[in-house]
């Protein structure tokens, strides 16, 4: 065992973090989330232009990288500073979709992708389908050589910046059935195609989406017909390393947030981080940050397992960081106090991007239980 | 022991049901259902209508104009506001300056001030804290001079909740430096008019500015705003954060709040089936409902025995402690429930947001709420000062 990171991923990691340092302080990232876009290009562009994006793709793909512990690289920097732009919609879902499963046409797309200039967007919840990855109700339904798409698509984020969208429908079965599934990559200004668009909480954008008998080719389609699960599944266990990984480094930097302001705030003439009510506090948050970093190695490592493997690893990573991500993000804002509760403090928006993690791909309480069930398998 | 209520307690039940029927607004009821943030308009709309009814002010004596109700009485009609969704009213005036008014302010003071709380003339906050006198706030450093008539008041206050619609503001402010820090504070009432005050909105993690930054350079203040005695401020502060700390069980805000987590889970779907058939979720829901139930009994238990003439102490701290747990974890079940729709940016202080919000966000600003609520366990003496009371009481013999 060897629990260091490659040469190639330590300078990814040091640039990054050099650059983001430097490039992306609070006062930078509130000039970003209180604009109409939600996202900077002049971030985006750079970050591609550092391999961001390059290192989320294998070098089949046109990477150099796209191996569990890369994406935990680059995202884990990411949450570090609260990065809000895209680079989860367009690298790694939608994105890695395409890679994943795209003809040669399809995947001459991956250029444009590594080099920042698409921008992307995976539509694939629904209004009633919560956290569960099967169940579709859009439909694709054949028409000479066309499908025509319909349904709602839920809280599709990057959707208004998107250039094309990867969309899930279904050719058959029922709901819930895990076959019958399609993908297809769908032009943002297809007709009958609407983006019902909205800022979320912890930064970037989101939409609603909306198919009316949106028509394409039936050469849209992304992989087999009806056989988009198993893909599906894949790319979202992928997501949640991505996701897992960013939500430890933001958490790394609201407990050096919390350290810093515990040893310098002052009440009752000392440092509060000297009564011990707090300084307890800080060292269980300290011990849970260790098994928060191992549940994210966890799962990026078994990335590239079978898939029993692979999904228990995600699900129990992805529990274990809803439960601490919840601990560290309200022990650091209670031990901050009122100041915490401020916009214009790093830790607001740190805060949030930790808790509102849970929202995606699945809750504390949905990987228990999917843990559980793969576990009796 | 007895829990049943009485004939006159349920007559009273009756009586506030009816009231509430008949004069709650459905337009401030909807905005309370919704999660959103009412207005200035708002709430001086609902102050009148409890004042037209004269349960504007329960808690005070009749001879000032108040409603005078025991511990059961309040319970009953907090609960019956809860279940209705009617507005809170806004304490900082009626709960939090009047007690120390009654208590300590002169007879002319009262004559004056307590009945423009009453007819909503005066809009009162709180100017407590400031940037370096937070859980520690008796080391303020806002100074008060006297200089003939006047006391100049200089210094910066923090999180003056609702500071932008208050025209008097209540403050603490240091009149002798070369005593114990507590020794030297007083109590002083000032207009917000006043030249040389400033009010900047504090933006908080949930897009909200309800809290305030208050400036005071040179502030003239007549010196019959003093209130009691010069220096003895920390003695009435102390009593008013007693009061404040009675009613911080917020009993009916978790009640409110777990009827609307279950109003949530059964429209969202989670598995084909709504969410509030998931057992894990169902078993979230009750531990909340189970501890709810208890501490709904130790507030009445609590509180009668405050009635009764003993000063709520240790138990108003235990009550804060354990209320403010519950409601938090009522607002961290709403943001769970709410599944990907707790995402969108739907701020409750947004008044008919201009963006269209998805259908599914009738489930309200859960997020929003649920960040804005970290407050409750920092505002009106931390959890964590309030454990120290607790701890430094019963372990007094050890130290």
């Amino acid at each position: 065992m060897n629990f260091d990171l490659t040469e190639e991923r330590q300078m990814l990691q040091d640039t990054l973090r050099r650059f983001l340092r430097d490039r992306y302080d609070t006062a930078t990232r509130n000039k970003i989330l209180e604009s109409d876009s939600g996202i900077s290009t002049e971030i985006w562009n750079s970050l591609a232009e550092l391999g961001v994006i390059g290192a989320l793709f294998t070098e089949d793909q046109g990477g150099f990288g796209g191996k569990g512990f890369d994406i935990a690289v680059v995202f884990e920097e990411l949450g570090r500073a609260g990065v809000v732009e895209p680079f989860m919609e367009t690298g790694v879902l939608a994105g890695g979709l395409i890679a994943d499963l795209g003809n040669d046409d399809q995947q001459a797309h991956i250029e444009e992708i590594i080099a920042g200039t698409l921008q992307l967007a995976f539509a694939h919840g629904e209004p009633i389908s919560r956290y569960d990855l099967t169940r579709v109700a859009t439909t694709a339904t054949a028409k000479g050589d066309d499908m025509v798409l319909s349904g709602r698509k839920a809280v599709v984020l990057n959707a208004e910046a998107a250039d094309m969208l990867v969309v899930s429908a279904r050719e058959s079965g029922d709901v819930n059935d895990a076959d019958g599934i399609s993908l297809f990559l769908v032009p943002k200004d297809a007709k009958g195609l609407t983006v019902q668009g909205y800022a979320l909480l912890a930064g970037g954008r989101a939409a609603e989406v909306t198919l009316d008998d949106v028509t394409v080719p039936t050469s849209a389609r992304l992989g087999k017909a009806g056989k988009a699960s198993a893909p599906i599944e894949a790319r979202i266990a992928a997501a949640t390393v991505a996701q897992v990984a960013e939500t430890l480094g933001a958490m790394d930097t609201a407990a050096a947030l919390t350290r810093e302001y515990l040893l310098t705030r002052k009440q009752f003439g000392r440092p509060i981080g000297t009564f011990q009510a707090l300084a307890h506090r800080m060292s269980d948050m300290l011990i849970e940050m260790e098994q928060a970093r191992s549940a994210v190695i966890n799962a990026a490592g078994h990335l590239e397992s079978d898939r029993k493997t692979r999904e228990k690893q995600v699900s129990a990573a992805k529990n274990l960081m809803g439960r601490v991500g919840r601990l560290i993000a309200e022990d650091s804002i209670q031990m901050h106090g009122g100041i915490a509760m401020t916009q214009e403090y790093e830790l607001a928006h740190i805060a949030k991007r930790i808790v509102m993690a849970d929202h995606r791909f699945g809750d504390t309480d949905h990987h228990l239980e999917r843990f559980i069930a793969l576990s009796v398998a | 022991m007895d829990l049943s209520y009485t004939d006159a307690e349920k007559a009273f039940r009756e009586e506030v049901r009816t009231f509430l029927a008949e004069k709650l607004p459905a337009e401030l009821s909807d905005k309370i259902k919704g999660g959103k943030e009412l207005g200035k308009a708002d709430v001086k709309r609902w102050h009148a209508i409890l004042n037209d009814q004269d349960w504007l002010a329960p808690n005070w004596p009749k001879k000032f104009g108040g409603a005078e109700w025991n511990a059961v009485q309040r319970h009953i009609f907090e609960e019956e506001a809860a279940a209705h969704h009617a507005p809170r009213t806004v304490p900082f005036g009626l709960a939090m300056l009047a007690p120390v008014l009654q208590k300590f302010g002169s007879q002319e003071q009262n004559d004056y001030w307590l009945p423009r709380i009453l007819s909503g003339e005066d809009w009162w906050c709180q100017g407590y804290s400031e940037p370096g006198a937070g859980s520690d706030l008796a080391s303020l450093k806002t100074t008060a001079v006297k200089d003939g008539d006047h006391y100049i008041v200089n210094g910066q206050k923090t999180w003056t909740t609702l500071g932008q619609h208050a025209n008097m503001i209540f403050c603490l402010v240091r009149t002798d430096k070369d005593v114990k820090q507590q020794e030297g504070i007083s109590f002083l009432l000032i207009d917000m008019d006043t030249p040389g005050i400033e009010v900047r909105p504090i933006v908080l993690l949930d897009g909200g500015a309800e809290v305030n930054e208050v400036w005071f350079t040179d502030v003239k203040v007549p010196v019959e705003n003093l209130v009691g005695e010069e220096n003895k401020g920390w003695t009435y502060a102390k009593y008013l954060l007693t009061h404040e700390r009675t009613n911080i069980a917020g009993v009916g805000f978790s009640q409110a709040g777990l009827t609307a987590v279950k109003r949530i889970a059964k429209s969202e779907m989670a598995g084909g089936k709504p969410l509030i058939e998931n057992a894990h979720f169902a078993a979230r829901v009750a531990q909340v409902e189970i501890d709810l139930m208890a501490m709904s009994t130790t507030n009445l238990r609590i509180v009668s025995k405050a009635a009764a003439g003993g000063a709520p102490g240790v138990e108003a701290s235990m009550l804060k402690v354990k209320g403010t747990i519950i409601r938090q974890e009522i607002n961290d079940l709403a943001r769970r429930a709410a599944g990907v729709y707790a995402m969108p940016f739907a701020s409750e202080a947004i008044e008919g947001s201009n963006e269209a919000l998805p259908d599914p966000l009738a489930a309200g600003p859960v997020a929003a709420q649920y960040f804005n609520n970290r407050k409750l366990s920092i505002f009106g003496g931390s959890n964590e000062i309030q454990r120290e009371i607790i701890a430094k009481t019963t372990l007094r013999g050890a130290q």
